[in-house]
């Protein structure tokens, strides 16, 4: 039995706080889509087919990709879809 | 000599003989009408007669900065003027300004050690009475809650007890390295969250590591923080791989890891600590848990810790360090994404011709035996198979040129289908030959008990390469 121990705690200390989702848009009319491949083998056979039906509906849409699925999207690629697109789809193909 | 604002502060214990030698010099300062407090480390009670102050706590100890006892501290006006040790008549009445003194004692005897210099007190009083460095949040455990049982509970333990990290032995790791506890090492995947000094040691206790395996820890949690090396992508997979660490260079036999008998085993508190210890880094710090981002299908066992030494001991043997750019003699530490053991158990070869196209029959197995260039691999080659290599002339570059030949393969052994197997490479591959290895992607390292005609191939990440992890190199400082 102890009596009183103290331990240093050995995490960040951060503990995670549940952010909100955005509400999605009301429509997607006049918006523009962006479909962000991560870079997994296929993902890009499932885009076309989402970049094909959003065309179809005569929606603007711009392709972006992760130069690897083995990291994290490079800051400079988050920012460039922020500023271009209103809406992201990204796909995971396994 | 003693004016008004003089006064005396003598440490002492009963157990010290010198401390018992002392007492009638004791006794004369106090006759001489200076104030005179005598603090007693074990027994209040002595010496009788001169009102003693308990420091069994040995916070005044602690405070006066003692290191032998006797000691005795002259005071001016309320600050420390001189002091002296142990029993020297001379230096006594230099400092009491006392003659006579002590005249029916021998000249001098050598005084002994303060309670509070013990093995392990300084950082118990240091967190006692003093303002230790570390920052961290302090968790109360009440008993009857038991500590141990609170670290599985609160999440910190990756299954195995772990050393419950008080703050005394937190500051006693935080004694292995020359860094300031509250610099930050960097980010720590996935959750990127910021690690101190400070967080490193706690899990280096935790891990079970002694205070001198801090610097190499660093190096290996600086090293895995390369973003070469992918530690994020390693630990989102759901392929088996984790961190293994190779550690080069005097620092091994400093403090004492094995790179001989069983050396990828069990057994060895610094090899298992110290990849233990990068684990419980990523798991606390930085997030990454089982079932969380950590997606493994299987996993295998040397995510729990994978850390040994490189047997150094021929000469003739290019450390894994030296040939990766570390200058010799400097200790390094390699990180790989390994991702299983095969065995290779050739007793029959007596050749390297013949044993470099053995081992090449278990590399081809890594990952898939079809698949090809994306895959690393590292030998750890014994002494009994590096005796072969070695008699026939052939050294660390001349094996691996070998290897690397001897694992080329033709397409029509590795396209869809061949051997009855589905998986493979395109079918347009067929007629080509293809390298199993990519250019840099077979390493070799020297470990192992000397008899035993085997070796090992730990099989890499499937995203090996700039596209996912390569392996990183780092000099261990302090």
């Amino acid at each position: 039995m102890n009596d009183g121990i103290q331990l240093l705690d050995p995490t960040a200390e951060t503990a995670s706080v549940r952010r909100e989702r955005r509400p999605p848009p009301p429509s997607l009319e006049g918006l523009t889509l962006g479909l962000l491949d991560i870079g997994k083998a296929r993902g890009n056979t499932f885009l076309d087919q989402i970049e094909a039906h959003f065309a179809g509906r005569g929606l603007a849409v711009k392709r972006y990709a992760k130069p690897t699925n083995t990291r994290t999207a490079p800051a400079d690629l988050a920012q460039t879809i922020a500023e271009e697109v209103d809406v992201v789809v990204d796909a995971l193909s396994d | 000599m003693t004016g008004a604002g003089t006064q005396f502060v003598v440490v002492a214990k009963r157990d010290c003989p010198t401390c018992d030698l002392v007492q009638p010099v004791l006794r004369e300062i106090a006759a001489s009408g200076a104030p005179l407090t005598v603090y007693t480390q074990d027994d209040p009670a002595f010496p009788p007669g001169l009102e003693p102050v308990d420091d069994r706590s040995l916070e005044h100890s602690w405070r006066l900065g003692i290191e032998t006892v006797p000691t005795l501290i002259r005071v001016e006006d309320g600050a420390e003027a001189e002091r002296t040790v142990g029993w020297d008549r001379a230096e006594w009445t230099r400092v009491t300004g006392l003659d006579p003194l002590g005249a029916a004692l021998p000249d001098f005897q050598p005084g002994c050690g303060s309670k509070s210099v013990d093995p392990g007190m300084p950082e118990i009083l240091e967190v006692a009475f003093g303002k230790p460095p570390m920052r961290a949040r302090v968790i109360d455990v009440h008993a009857p809650e038991d500590e141990h049982e609170l670290c599985f509970s609160r999440g910190w333990s990756d299954g195995l007890p772990v050393v419950p990290p008080t703050p005394v032995r937190v500051l006693r790791m935080l004694g292995g390295t020359t860094r300031d506890a509250q610099e930050v090492v960097g980010a720590i995947p996935p959750n990127n969250a910021s690690c101190t000094v400070e967080k490193v040691a706690i899990n280096a206790v935790m891990a079970g590591c002694k205070p001198e395996y801090m610097p190499v820890v660093l190096a290996v949690v600086e090293a895995a923080l390369v973003p070469e090396f992918a530690m994020h992508g390693l630990l989102c997979t759901t392929y088996f791989s984790g961190p293994m660490v190779v550690v080069n260079g005097p620092v091994a036999r400093r403090i004492g890891m094995n790179s001989g008998v069983n050396a990828l085993g069990q057994g060895n508190r610094a090899n298992a600590s110290i990849g233990r210890a990068l684990q419980l880094v990523i798991r606390n710090v930085g997030g990454g848990v089982p079932g969380g981002i950590d997606r493994a299908t299987l996993g295998w066992p040397g995510k729990y810790t994978l850390c040994f030494a490189e047997d150094e001991s021929d000469p003739d043997w290019q450390p894994l360090s030296v040939e990766r750019g570390i200058a010799p003699g400097a200790s390094a530490v390699t990180l790989f994404g390994a991702g299983g053991l095969s065995p290779n158990m050739d007793e029959g070869s007596r050749t390297p011709e013949s044993l470099a196209r053995s081992l090449a029959m278990t590399l081809d197995s890594v990952g898939h035996p079809k698949m090809v260039g994306n895959i690393d691999a590292f030998i750890v080659l014994s002494p009994e198979h590096w005796a072969i290599f070695k008699e026939g002339g052939w050294d660390r570059a001349r094996i691996r040129a070998e290897l690397m030949a001897a694992t080329v393969r033709p397409g029509a052994e590795l396209v869809r289908g061949a051997g009855g197997v589905d998986a493979g490479v395109r079918p347009e591959l067929v007629e080509d030959s293809m390298p199993k290895f990519r250019e840099g992607g077979l390493n070799i390292v020297r470990a192992g008990g000397e008899a035993g005609l085997m070796s090992a191939i730990i099989g890499g990440w499937v995203a090996s390469g700039p596209r996912g992890t390569t392996p990183v190199t780092r000099e261990i400082r302090t």
